[in-house]
């Protein structure tokens, strides 16, 4: 048989080897692609890393997610001493858990600096509204991710923690009791909650995290990134290839970042505290999370009512209005997309940076200071 | 109507069944799609606890295991109770959940008063709400000694 024989007579050579898998993967579009990608080079490049490195603190708990996926044990009976065993007799246990630890805070530190940045380079100006509002998301999703892992270990801190941050959308008129009790899988904080924030915390949030993560990946590609307002007026910037320029450079950061995990997980392992105890009081001192410490002290101040309506409620409305505002502002922000510079909303954003900084420190000082 | 010369069945009538069998199809899918959903959103949602018909039940704690001026939390139908003896001697409980966003009180020696650690709430011994973010009082519960032992019942 000729079969395969072009109408010329001569037989086209048959890819084999490694080259038939690149012709099968299409890999030499991919290389183009990637040879295409370019970073632009001007005095505010450096910030251009932060995205990378979130996504690397990310890829580190997906890792140690699921090695300790293999020990932990998802119930009220259990879970403590599955985190003990795991801190205590499995072989570099301590480090995988406290890597696990650590890095959801640089993950979380890593998230919010990429987020200001972004926004005060004005990024999410058009035609870049839907990487900002997929960003937005992606930073709600991984304060999920915080706050459901937070009670994994079933410790006293989680078990208060979650108490409150399960009651805060009991506030909410309407629908508020049964979103709590939909959140706890009871009207109480349980074992039956430990079931429910653990499927959250490893199947429900890492499906959607995938998602919304994979189209902003794409549409960081798609749209190339973003020159500030400010360069892009003075002239046109100079660029760097992505591979293996700015990939190499994001690899010594990615590098330091291990370094950094490895040495807080040594000398400072995260710590246990004490299981959790439905009957005991809450202890003094309690709090949440750095990231959520904010919020937190804002919780303290509001008294039990404003003007007829309960205090807390008030709260959950100004922070989910604020919520709102961060996930709209391209398309609130006209002026920035139209080329124009927009002062107001930096100020805007300079004051709620501030104010959270403010409640932040407030929150750290000890009881005795803000008690009345 | 552009595409009239490509589709040879194009007869007056025929773009009003299309709509209708569009219709058809998206509301079936769209049934389908409910009837997908509806168990899954009920699944959410978790049964509730029969609250338990427990009114009165007699504490492992004797009346004098409770000094004057402290207090402790036990367990009443599954809920927490803050039981605690005044200064002056008086045995009393209340709800241990703060009104607030539901942490568990305590009860304060050095201020003789009730105090919630989460988010700085206070209470008088009467679980009246005196300073701080709690929004109603604790609830009152009847405490008895029997023999030795604390009963407690719903008031």
């Amino acid at each position: 048989m000729s079969s395969g024989a072009p109408e010329d007579g001569v037989p086209a050579p048959r890819p084999t080897g490694l080259a038939w898998v690149r012709d099968r993967l299409g890999w030499d579009g991919l290389a183009h692609l990637i040879a295409k990608k370019e970073v632009p080079i001007h005095r505010y490049t450096v910030y251009y890393y932060l995205g990378g490195m979130a996504l690397f603190l990310f890829l580190v708990q997906v890792a140690t997610g699921i090695l300790l996926l293999l020990y932990y044990r998802p119930s009220a009976a259990e879970a403590f001493e599955s985190v003990q065993y795991v801190m205590a007799e499995v072989p570099f246990g301590w480090l995988i858990r406290s890597i696990h630890s650590w890095g959801a805070n640089l993950f979380v530190g890593a998230v919010v600096l990429h987020l200001i940045s972004v926004y005060f380079l004005k990024a999410y100006r058009a035609p870049r509204e839907m990487t900002w509002i997929s960003g937005a998301i992606l930073l709600f999703l991984t304060l999920g991710f915080g706050f459901s892992g937070y009670l994994l270990p079933w410790n006293t801190l989680s078990y208060f923690a979650t108490k409150v941050g399960t009651d805060v959308p009991a506030q909410i008129p309407g629908i508020g009791p049964l979103l709590s009790q939909i959140l706890r899988g009871g009207s109480d904080v349980t074992g039956a909650t430990l079931s429910r924030f653990y499927g959250i915390h490893v199947a429900i949030l890492p499906a959607i995290t995938t998602l919304v993560l994979g189209i902003h990946l794409v549409l960081v590609q798609q749209k190339g990134m973003s020159v500030p307002p400010s360069i892009e007026r003075e002239r046109r910037p100079r660029t760097m290839r992505f591979v293996p320029d700015f990939l190499l450079r994001d690899m010594v950061g990615w590098l330091t970042a291990v370094a950094l995990l490895a040495a807080l997980a040594a000398f400072f392992p995260w710590e246990l505290g004490h299981k959790a105890d439905p009957f005991a009081p809450a202890p003094a001192g309690i709090r949440p999370e750095w990231y959520f410490l904010s919020m937190f002290q804002a919780l303290k101040y509001l008294p039990a009512e404003i003007a007829g309506v309960p205090g807390e409620m008030l709260g959950i409305f100004f922070f989910g209005a604020l919520a709102a505002v961060l996930v709209a502002v391209p398309l609130l922000d006209r002026g920035a997309s139209a080329g124009r510079s927009s002062p107001w909303w930096n100020r805007l954003a300079g004051v709620a940076i501030l104010g959270a900084i403010v409640l932040t420190i407030l929150a750290l000082l000890p009881p005795g200071k803000t008690s009345p | 109507m552009s595409h009239a010369g490509v589709e040879p069945s194009a007869e007056p009538g025929d773009s009003s069944r299309r709509r209708w069998l569009t219709a058809l199809l998206s509301t079936s899918l769209g049934a389908t799609l409910v009837s997908f959903l509806y168990p899954v959103l009920r699944y959410l949602v978790p049964p509730l606890a029969s609250e338990p018909s427990l009114s009165e039940l007699e504490l492992d704690v004797k009346a004098s295991d409770i000094p004057p001026n402290s207090g402790r939390i036990v367990p009443f139908a599954g809920k927490a109770v803050l039981i605690f003896r005044t200064a002056a001697g008086e045995l009393k409980a209340l709800t241990a959940t703060c009104t607030h966003l539901a942490c568990t009180v305590q009860y304060r020696a050095e201020r003789s008063d009730i105090w919630c650690a989460c988010h700085n709430g206070v209470y008088d011994a009467n679980g009246t709400n005196t300073s701080g973010p709690p929004p109603r009082p604790l609830t009152k519960l009847d405490v008895n000694v029997r023999g030795e032992k604390i009963v407690l019942r719903r008031s």
